[in-house]
């Protein structure tokens, strides 16, 4: 008998459960047609733009503009910039990360604080602090230049200003994960005899393979997108030290869209390509990168 | 091979972890460190493999100081609570670790390596898993792995931090037995960490009670838990329960009744009576202390009842319920005699505590 009375009371239960936390039809409608529009305008209709301004002239232009030897010159500079300054970060982004995770030590939380720096500093004032420091007029400057060593101007400048806007990418997806390993998997290993570069090869670099290549992913794109500190330590000398974004603008100043439209699109089509790519490790690889440990 | 600990300090920020500690693990011995958190047991396990280095004092194997000796040089294997297995190898992978990590001189032919942590995984049960992930494994096989893995590298002690803390009961006793017969099969030493006292007193051959960063006794757990040479002993190893007491010209009184225990050589002056369950008996009226009886529940294979005594204080004491005596119930009147317990001097916080226990409703007198 109460069986009967009580189980279609119990049935609708679970719907009522999600009525509670989910907002009404038409407000979702609402919301999600909202976020449609915003991300139409401010983000798919730039893109499509980009693209179609590049292919205006037709491909024959298209192509053309990347026959301009200062084209080329950029985009081997561009290249060039990011092999040196994208290992170079992997290197100290691991390091820091290392540090921060693993060890207890006063000033660690300052050190995590000066790891974020270059994320709130503007990238022009990170490229002025360079020239203040490596400029002719600088505190170093004249010194390294007695010494015949150009920074300012020159690619030296050029990775310095990259490598430091783009620090924080690695260390910061580093930390979490490291953090939350901790350091039983190290101790284990080094009871078992390992040595510390065995260690850190077989035991803690598998461990985070899937957030540093992550990590690589993005700051390789800043790497190469990297327009502010880049333009103040640059010089904008054409064929020499003009990067990608920066061939970009004086292309778009002397009026040469199809030029600064298709150059655009190769840093567009690096910016999709890195997304595909990270949207298919979050994917396939989530729980190595979002949180810690499997087990 | 013996371990020794001499005098080993060690301190964290200004909190001291171990004070002065001197302990001997027997060659072929294994031996629990059993001690509630914050005793310092597991700092000091870690210590004696070299993952932490002491402040002061010095980790003896054999006739070799191992101090300065560091922790992958130092032929230990440890086993960790979370198991720490890598989990971008196989089982036969993890296993084999420690020994594909020698030097080219000492290492084992492959061969020779597959066939050892084939034994090895035979030797935990766990044969035909080699292949597998450690993310395919339970609980109970992950740490039967970390056990093969640790014991792959033939330590010279085998050091194992709450070896069973992450896994349920079931698992737990089954894991206990295996480490005993693995035990009993290798004669390796053996010391390791828990804060549970059924498990130290099952496992160990003996066992080394810590408290505040120091080791209050070592013994067989027949010794820690039949003759304890410490209030925190006592109140830790095995079932108590407490009563404030006076120790006068010899003889033991609460209130103003003497009891049938002799004061075991302490000092005159306020003292503690620890009872086990089986120290009380019931008894007539005109024999003992009457109480009321406030609850009886099920414990380890019997009863016990909870008895209220009556007069100021309310103090609560447990006895074991015997055949025939199963008919109490509860808010019964009963009359309890002392058969036997232990005194040791009240220290301050204790007497405090068991003084201070609120007196919860007046039990009818009879």
């Amino acid at each position: 008998m109460s069986e009967r009375e009580t189980a279609p009371r119990r049935a609708p239960a679970p719907q009522r459960a999600t009525a509670v936390t989910a907002e009404p039809p038409w407000m979702r409608r609402l919301l999600i047609g909202v976020a449609l529009l915003f991300l139409s305008v401010f983000l798919i209709l730039p893109l499509a733009v980009v693209f179609a301004e590049a292919f205006r002239g037709g491909l024959a232009v298209y192509r053309a503009a990347f026959a301009d030897p200062d084209a080329r010159a950029a985009i081997a500079l561009t290249v060039t910039v990011a092999a040196i300054a994208v290992p170079l970060n992997l290197v100290f982004g691991i390091a820091a990360a290392w540090a921060v995770a693993k060890f207890d030590f006063p000033g660690k939380s300052l050190l995590i604080t000066l790891i974020d720096l270059p994320f709130s500093v503007s990238p022009v004032v990170a490229g002025l602090v360079f020239v203040l420091l490596f400029g002719s007029q600088g505190w170093l400057g004249p010194w390294l230049g007695g010494a015949g060593i150009e920074i300012i101007f020159a690619l030296p400048g050029i990775v310095l200003a990259t490598v430091f806007v783009t620090f924080p990418f690695i260390a910061r997806e580093l930390i979490p994960l490291m953090q939350d390993q901790g350091n039983a998997d190290e101790e284990a290993a080094l009871t078992l005899g390992a040595s510390g570069l065995r260690t850190f090869l077989t035991v803690t670099l598998p461990n985070i393979k899937w957030a540093l290549l992550y990590g690589v992913l993005l700051c390789n794109a800043r790497a190469m997108g990297e327009f502010g500190a880049v333009a103040v330590v640059s010089g904008h000398i054409r064929g020499l030290t003009n990067t990608m974004p920066l061939h970009v603008e004086i292309m778009y100043n002397e009026y040469n869209l199809v030029g600064a439209f298709a150059m655009a699109s190769l840093l567009a089509s690096l910016a999709l390509v890195t997304l595909a790519i990270k949207s298919f490790l979050e994917w396939r690889f989530a729980g190595a990168i979002a949180s810690g440990p499997a087990h | 091979m013996d371990i020794r600990a001499l005098g080993i300090t060690k301190e964290f920020g200004r909190a001291a972890a171990l004070r002065d500690v001197d302990l001997e693990v027997r060659s072929g011995e294994l031996m629990a460190l059993l001690g509630p958190s914050g005793s310092g047991k597991t700092t000091l396990l870690r210590v004696i493999a070299g993952l932490e280095q002491p402040d002061a004092g010095e980790i003896r194997f054999g006739d070799v100081d191992a101090t300065p000796i560091p922790v992958r040089r130092r032929g230990v294997g440890f086993v960790f609570q979370h198991y720490a297995l890598f989990r971008h190898l196989t089982v036969s992978d993890n296993v084999a670790f420690g020994l594909r990590a020698r030097g080219r001189s000492r290492r084992p032919p492959p061969a020779e390596i597959a066939r050892r942590v084939r034994d090895l995984l035979d030797l935990v049960q766990l044969a035909g898993y080699g292949h597998r992930f450690p993310s395919q494994l339970s609980g109970g096989q992950r740490q039967r792995v970390a056990l093969a893995r640790a014991l792959a590298v033939e330590p010279k002690v085998l050091l194992l931090d709450e070896p069973f803390g992450a896994l349920d009961a079931r698992v737990r006793k089954d894991l206990r037995r295996s480490l005993r017969e693995i035990h009993d099969a290798t004669g390796q030493t053996t010391v390791f960490v828990t804060h549970d006292q059924d498990e130290a007193l099952e496992l160990a051959d003996r066992v080394a009670i810590l408290n505040g960063g120091r080791v209050e006794q070592v013994g067989t757990p027949d010794e820690v838990h039949d003759a304890p040479i410490s209030a925190f002993v006592m109140g830790f190893v095995g079932e108590s329960t407490q009563l404030p007491v006076e120790v006068r010209a010899g003889e033991v009184w609460f209130r103003e009744a003497r009891m049938a225990v002799p004061p075991q050589g302490c000092a005159p002056g306020p003292a503690t009576l620890f009872l086990r369950p089986d120290d009380l008996a019931f008894c007539a009226p005109q024999d003992g202390w009457p109480g009321q009886v406030l609850m009886i529940r099920r414990a380890a294979g019997g009863r016990r009842a909870e008895v209220k005594l009556a007069g100021p204080g309310g103090h609560l004491v447990e006895i074991d319920l015997r055949e025939g005596e199963a008919a109490m119930a509860r808010g019964d009147i009963v009359h309890l005699r002392v058969r036997a317990g232990r005194v040791f001097p009240a220290r301050a916080d204790a007497a405090q505590s068991v003084e201070s226990r609120p007196q919860s409703g007046r039990v009818p007198m009879p």
